[in-house]
This record gives structure tokens, C-alpha cells and sequence, in this order.
């Protein structure tokens, strides 16, 4: 440690944006969440329904996918090919996304488009054709995406992870789901999924940039009042993530082996989230330091890529990890990572490790805040996991709150079972 | 488009020079209390000397191994500790290291990067093992991927005489022997600060890093002379060229088509700005030429479009892609995606179309604005690779000049199917 620094406080980094952050709500009981900001003659808008991949039925995984593809394939008035000009006449950014529990989008516009941008999403949202034509191009993409995956190493690894652990359960399934289940999804299952989806019970929206709140609640009921009231939604099961102590090897012609490996993590509510994400931090975050980025990559040479994580699922929490070494050392690359999850586990971390940690969880916090689409985003997160408008400022101070022997606890309940689901893709030596 | 205010003038730039030719520009942007501070080094593969390619990227790699004043680590433990995000990158034509970070620790980032620009150390023991990070790099972006190697090879087709034939990571062979001495040789050369460019884009006033400047970089005393990139230029090519990937991985076929252009440094009148039109004209968006012909009205395709390596030194590619609907050949699709091509190159485009595609080039100017490491990227690109500070703000201006003419112009005389490399990507029977 050099002394030519000051340690950044943990409430300097993040004031600004929580400061600016309202929460209005709509004629129509819709609550947004805004960040007023003219610097930039742009908006930014991010919104989700709560209802995803999850939603889908079983066999017609990749309902949900499909849908997000279709929206701005022609709405109202517009042909898809009137629409997709209409969006670029007025250089609009829109796009929808589909992950295991939520269905999203997002929007970027000049302020000077604003009423018109607002117009294409209200179009998409509530008007889309879905035509046949449509649904067929979109489904041969989706298709041709799957067969691109197929073969490729990272994608195979993390699908066999995924069904492992989550077998029997809608979160072990594609999101996208599978050629065969693609093929059967017909019009009428993608309006009914949109028709239980869709609506204001289950909706969060941010907005970033130049706009007052009373010309937004105007365009956001326009935008979205007229959805239905309350979403349908089936109850997604909690799961405990299974298959630890598994190793599954698949072949595959390559010369480095990519291993993904994990087990359960908290769940995103749990007391203990934030003691495990300093633990995950310490062992596999994203700096030069963690542990085995210096152990697998900096000292051993033995692979570019190594990291750790937490995912957090609405209804099910897990930790995992992924990375890719040559095939002759592979099985010594997962023995330094078992050794370290090991040591973690049993020891804790030091103090130096603990303190060095916090200071770089809470240190880095505001620079998740630097662009308006990545505020927007932050902002429906933070309302999709329940957290509250007033986490921006209370989360350092939680980081801050982990004492030496939480993080000690969370790394025994984290790692100290020394159990974990491997999957493996190449031709790896030594299993 | 013409009532816009020009794009530039939202942001404020400042730039200077300091004593020992160290290049400093200063992008503001006060919504949120963090700095984005890079380093560029006008250096990149393409200046690899004969026989030791990935040398750059491989020092690029080592410059994290520590100095004099700062052992390995030092650097990127103080980086964590502040809470700042760190790391480097190599292209054909520099290489640039970054880090974001809350504003007032902006001094100390200068204080490490000055540091290592002059005193890195390198110790066997920290050489070989990233060797072999190096390797493992290559083997996870290119040795397991088919489509990758194909990438590959359409580069090295393309050039055959110009270094961005050879790989950014470099060949297995010679990542295998280069050594440290190989890496200080080219550190000593090309390390200096009159061959830098230092850009810092964030909550920050030029007054405060011109001072910060000063006190660290500006220590550094000259080595006299920039270093020269003196490269090998490419003949015109003469032949059609094709090669083929066959691999049991590849599940989906796909078609690329690569043209050897000019980019804004060498470009004679407004042929860049006008191959920046083309490119998103022809592959673009939903409603490209590509996408509507073979997409939409052919059914040809699952997906289609193009880039253009605008902002490079020399020469560069224009790269045309499609993957085929099921049960499509990739000749087919060749042959559809040559009449398009055709089309633009015999008939002006509709000034409908022309005004769409420049709306597009022009909003991601001001999108650019909203996000600072962006900004820090363009100015750094832009003037590592030949160009200057201002045609970054003439540019919105430029692109609005470019007429239909302009785009039927390089089209004919660019995208020319028989003087360029294809490449199919096939499924093994």
C-alpha cells in the first residue's frame, strides 16, 4: 500500500445520483422513477415486467424470447418495414429483452423526437401485429443463434450447468428454448403470453434525462395506462440449485477446456447477500487482485479468463464461476480453485482482504451511475429487487456493515460444503 | 438535419501540449463525480517487428508487472482500493490503457501511469507465466472458435504485404518465443511521451489536469524523436480471393466478403465519410439494403450487415457478413448479396434513404455525448491513428455533405466482388 492516496469515504461516491432521483406516480397509478438531467439532449428510458422466460409454458420454452423479437416488427399503422423506418428516421434506440424472470426494454431518444419516440413504444407495447410473416423470420433467427451456440464451448458449458442444477425446473430451461419447442409456438400462444404479461401490476420504469415529471406521467400514461391492470403470472417454485459434487465432462474437439463451476448463493432478499457478495468479491470479482485471478492466471499462467459470481434469480440464488485453460492443464486449474474455495472457505478471508474489498465495492458504486442508460438501468434493477428508493444511499453503508465474522460466516456458508457442480467442455486431461 | 446545433459544441474539449510533446485533451462532462483517465501510445500490432507479432499486445499484458517505484501489484491493489475499474487494450495501430475512477483519486491514477511509463521492470519469472496467459488468450478467442480462425485468415488473404495480414495476439509460433528482452526493446522505442496521448474525459476541470499534468507526466523528459511507423503498403489487389473454414463445430454456416478501402487519414476528398454511409446504408439497420433484400424480401438470410474499420493508419477492411435461412447455400446467398452491392453501385440511392442513414450516423454522435469513456474513446482513436481534434467536430457537417452520388462513387469503386476475399464458414459433412 503506498500513502499518496486517500481512502474514498463510502458516502462521497453515490450522493449525487440517489439526490436526484424522484419518484412520481401517473393519473393511472404507474410509478416512475426519474433522474431530471438536461446536459445531453437525450432520454433514456428502461422498463420491465416482472414475468419472463419463467412464464413460458414448458413445452413452448421460448415464448417469451420470441415475443421480445416481435415487438418492433410493425405496430398500429406500421408495416414492419414503415416501423423499422420510422425508427430510424427518428435515429430511435429501441430494443426488448427476455431473461428467466423478466420481460424488458429499453429506449433511447433525442429529446427532440421525444412525443414521437414515446409514440413507437406505446405502438409496440399495445398495438404489435405479430404477423405470421413476422413470427417465421424471427423464430428462423432465434433458430440460427441456437445452432451457432450448439458447438461453442462457453455455451455448452453453461447450458449443462444450468440443467444440472436446476433440473425438473422452468429456470433449467433455455431461455430461448430449443429447436423443438420453437417450432411449435403458434400466434395464438404469443398473444396469450403477451396478454398475461403485459400490464401495470407487474411493471417498473425508469427514465433519465431532459424531461419535467408532468410532460413524463402524460407520455407514461399514453404509454402505458392502457395495459391491464394486473399480470397472470404462475408461481415460479423456489430451488435450491442440485448437483453439487457432480462432474460432467463433454467432449468436444478443442484445445483448451472451459470449466464452469458453482453451487447455491444467496437469494437476492437474504440477510446475508451482502456478506456474500464481499466473500465472491474476494475469491472471483472482477479486479486484478481477487484470488484467483492471482492464483489461476497471474502466477500459474494457466488461463486469461477466471471469475466468480453471484446470479440471483427471483426464486433461486447461485454462486458460479467459469474458466478456460488448455486442455493439458485443465485438471490443475480446477484443483487451484477448488484450493482456494477450500482456504476461503475454512479460513475466511484476512482482514486486509475484507477491508481492501469494501473499500473497492463501495468505491466503485458510482461509477455504475456515469451514463443515463446505465442509471435507467441501476433504477428498474433496484425496483425489481424490491430494494427501495433510498438503497443508492444506504448501500455502501451496508457494505461498510459486514463485520469480520459475517464474512467469515458467509464464506463457510457459501463455499464450505468444498461441493460443486463441474461441468467441463474439451478434452481435458487428469478427470 | 441542417437546424442542428453542431453536435460538438455541448461538450467542452480542451486540448494542449505539454514541453516533452506529451498530447493532453480534456473532455468535460460534471453530471457524475467520476473520471475516465487514459494513456494511448500511437503503437499497435501493426508495428510489431518481423517475426515478433503479438509483441505489443504481449507488452500491453506486462506493463501490469510492475516498476522501480512500484512493485507488481502496487498499481492495480490501489486501483481496486479506490474503487476504480482498470484495463488496457491493443489494436493494429495503439494501445491504451484506462482506468475510471471516483474524480479526486484522478492524481494518483497520473502518478502510476507516468510512473510506468518510464520505469517498468520485468523479471523472467513475471514473463513466462504471462506468456502463457497470452496463449490461453488465443486459444479461448480463436483456437476453440472456427468462425474466428476464419476472421483470421480473411485478414491475412486481404493483406498481403500490409501487417494487418497478422493477428492483433500475434501466431502461436512467435507469441511461443518472444522474451523480455523483446518486450523492453519495443517498450524503450515506443513508450516515450511525445509518441502519448493523454485523455482524460470526466467530472474534471483542464486547468486541474493540466497542473496534475505537469507535476507527473511532465517529469518525463523527451527521447527527442516520436517514433516513426514506417509500414509496408499494400499493393492494389488484382484477384478474387476465397477461402472456406469446414469444422464439425460449425453448426451454422456463414458468408463474409472483405474489401481492402481507404480510412479517413489516407481517404482522396470524402471517400471515408461517404464509405461511413454506404456501410450503414448497406447493413446498417432493419430497413439496410442487405437486410431488406435478403431478409425480408428473399428470405435468404437470418441475419446480414457490414462494418468499416473507418479509423486506422493504412488501409483497412470493409466487412460484409450473412448467415443463410436453412437450406440456403452460402453461393447463394453470395450471389444475392453481390446484386446488392451491384444496385448500389450502378443506381443512386433515393434521397429518402440517403437522409435516413445519416440521421442515424449523426444521433450517435450526441448518444456518444451521454456516455464519457465513449468520448475518451473516440478522441483517443481519432488521433492515434493520424487524425486530428477537430474533424471529430467537423464530422456531423462532413457526413451531412456526403450526396447519393458520393455512396454510388465508392460503392462501385470499392466494393468490387472480384478484387476482394470471401469467406465461407461450412458445416463438416
Amino acid at each position: 500500500m503506498s500513502s499518496n492516496f486517500t481512502p474514498s469515504s463510502h458516502a462521497d461516491a453515490s450522493v449525487k445520483p440517489s439526490n436526484r432521483v424522484q419518484s412520481i406516480v401517473s393519473a393511472k397509478g404507474i410509478e416512475v422513477w426519474l433522474v431530471e438531467d438536461y446536459t445531453v439532449p437525450l432520454l433514456a428510458l428502461e422498463f420491465s415486467f416482472q414475468g419472463g422466460a419463467a412464464q413460458d409454458e414448458p413445452e413452448k420454452a421460448g415464448t417469451s424470447n420470441l415475443l421480445s423479437g416481435l415487438l418492433d416488427e410493425g405496430a398500429g399503422p406500421y408495416d414492419s418495414d414503415a416501423f423499422q423506418s420510422r425508427v430510424e428516421d427518428l435515429a430511435l434506440d429501441l430494443s426488448f429483452n427476455c431473461g428467466a424472470d423478466f420481460f424488458g426494454g429499453t429506449m433511447r431518444t433525442l429529446i427532440k423526437h421525444r412525443d414521437a419516440a414515446f409514440d413507437m413504444l406505446r405502438l409496440a407495447l399495445n398495438e404489435a401485429l405479430i404477423n405470421q410473416n413476422s413470427i417465421d423470420r424471427v423464430k428462423a433467427q432465434i433458430i440460427s443463434g441456437l445452432k451457432h451456440e450448439e458447438k461453442d464451448p462457453n455455451s455448452m458449458a453453461a447450458k449443462a450447468w444450468r440443467q444440472i442444477s436446476f433440473q425438473g425446473h422452468v429456470y433449467g430451461r433455455p431461455v430461448r428454448g430449443n429447436y423443438e419447442t420453437v417450432d411449435t409456438i403458434t400466434r395464438e400462444d404469443i398473444l396469450l403470453f403477451q396478454s398475461r404479461i403485459f400490464a401495470r401490476s407487474n411493471l417498473k420504469v425508469a427514465v433519465v434525462g431532459a424531461i419535467n415529471a408532468s410532460d413524463l406521467l402524460r407520455l407514461i400514461d399514453t404509454t402505458f395506462g392502457n395495459l391491464a391492470e394486473k399480470a397472470q403470472l404462475i408461481n415460479v417454485p423456489f430451488i435450491a440449485p442440485a448437483g453439487q459434487g457432480t462432474t460432467k465432462i463433454i467432449p468436444l474437439d478443442v484445445p483448451q477446456s472451459v470449466i464452469q463451476f458453482g453451487s447455491a448463493g444467496p437469494l437476492r432478499n437474504s440477510p446475508d447477500f451482502m456478506s456474500a457478495s464481499v466473500i465472491n468479491h474476494i475469491l472471483g470479482g472482477g479486479v486484478f487482485s481477487a484470488r484467483l485471478f492471482k492464483e489461476v492466471r497471474e502466477k500459474r499462467g494457466l488461463a486469461y479468463s477466471v471469475y466468480s459470481s453471484l446470479n440471483c434469480y427471483r426464486s433461486a440464488g447461485v454462486f458460479v464461476g467459469a474458466t478456460a485453460t488448455k486442455n493439458e492443464r485443465a485438471r490443475e486449474s480446477l484443483d487451484v480453485i477448488q484450493e482456494q474455495i477450500a482456504d476461503l472457505a475454512q479460513n475466511g478471508p484476512t482482514s486486509e482482504e475484507l477491508i481492501n474489498a469494501k473499500k473497492y465495492l463501495t468505491g466503485s458504486y458510482a461509477l455504475r451511475f456515469d451514463t443515463s442508460s446505465k442509471i435507467a438501468g441501476q433504477l428498474v434493477q433496484i425496483q425489481n429487487e424490491d430494494l427501495g428508493i433510498d438503497y443508492i444511499d444506504r448501500r455502501n453503508s451496508e457494505v461498510e456493515a459486514v463485520t469480520p465474522e459475517q464474512a467469515k460466516n458467509a464464506a463457510f456458508e457459501l463455499l464450505g460444503s468444498g461441493k460443486l457442480l463441474v461441468t467441463v467442455v474439451g478434452q481435458p486431461e487428469g478427470f | 438535419m441542417s437546424q442542428n446545433q453542431p453536435v460538438s459544441s455541448t461538450t467542452a474539449i480542451t486540448d494542449y501540449e505539454l514541453e516533452n510533446g506529451l498530447q493532453i485533451v480534456v473532455i468535460e462532462d460534471h453530471r457524475t463525480p467520476v473520471a475516465t483517465h487514459m494513456v494511448w501510445y500511437k503503437n499497435g500490432s501493426a508495428d510489431d517487428p518481423q517475426g515478433k507479432s503479438g509483441i505489443a499486445h504481449f507488452l500491453e499484458h506486462l506493463m501490469f508487472k510492475g516498476t522501480k517505484t512500484h512493485p507488481k501489484g502496487e498499481f492495480s491493489n490501489i486501483v481496486a482500493e479506490l474503487g476504480g475499474q482498470e484495463n488496457a487494450f491493443t489494436s493494429v495501430d495503439y494501445t491504451a490503457y484506462y482506468q475510471r475512477i471516483a474524480k479526486e483519486h484522478l492524481g494518483t491514477m497520473m502518478s502510476f501511469e507516468a510512473d510506468r511509463m518510464i520505469n517498468l521492470i520485468l523479471s523472467e519469472e513475471d514473463v513466462n507465466p504471462e506468456r502463457e496467459v497470452v496463449l490461453e488468450e488465443r486459444l479461448m478467442r480463436t483456437d476453440s472458435d472456427p468462425g474466428a480462425q476464419l476472421q483470421e485468415s480473411i485478414a491475412a488473404t486481404l493483406f498481403t504485404h500490409h501487417p494487418y495480414g497478422t493477428p492483433i495476439i500475434g501466431w502461436e509460433h512467435e507469441i511461443r518465443d518472444l522474451n523480455r528482452e523483446d518486450a523492453l526493446d519495443y517498450y524503450t522505442r515506443f513508450y516515450t511521451p511525445e509518441n502519448a496521448i493523454l485523455i482524460v474525459a470526466g467530472d474534471v476541470s483542464p486547468e486541474d489536469v493540466k497542473r496534475l499534468a505537469q507535476e507527473t507526466y511532465g517529469k518525463i523528459p523527451r527521447h527527442n524523436l516520436a517514433p516513426q511507423r514506417v509500414r509496408t503498403l499494400e499493393p492494389a489487389p488484382r484477384t478474387a480471393r476465397r477461402v472456406s473454414m469446414t469444422d464439425e463445430k460449425v453448426e451454422q454456416p456463414v458468408f463474409q466478403q472483405a474489401f481492402l478501402v481507404p480510412t479517413y487519414r489516407i481517404a482522396k476528398g470524402n471517400d471515408a465519410e461517404a464509405l461511413d454511409v454506404l456501410c450503414q446504408l448497406l447493413g446498417g439497420s432493419s430497413v439496410s439494403r442487405l437486410y431488406k433484400t435478403l431478409v425480408i424480401e428473399k428470405e435468404m438470410a437470418t441475419n446480414v450487415g457490414c462494418w468499416y474499420m473507418s479509423t486506422a493508419l493504412d488501409q483497412a477492411q470493409f466487412m460484409l457478413y450473412g448467415v443463410p435461412r436453412e437450406g440456403i447455400t452460402l453461393e447463394a446467398l453470395e450471389q444475392a448479396s453481390n446484386a446488392v452491392i451491384s444496385e448500389l453501385a450502378s443506381n443512386l440511392v433515393p434521397e429518402a434513404e440517403l437522409e435516413r442513414a445519416k440521421t442515424r450516423l449523426m444521433a450517435d454522435v450526441i448518444y456518444a455525448q451521454d456516455n464519457q469513456t465513449s468520448l475518451a474513446r473516440i478522441y483517443g482513436t481519432t488521433l492515434a491513428t493520424g487524425s486530428s481534434i477537430e474533424s471529430v467536430a467537423q464530422w456531423p457537417q462532413m457526413i451531412e455533405a456526403v450526396t447519393s452520388e458520393d455512396v454510388r462513387r465508392v460503392a462501385a469503386k470499392y466494393l468490387n466482388p472480384q478484387i476482394a476475399v470471401t469467406g465461407h464458414l461450412l458445416k463438416a459433412a
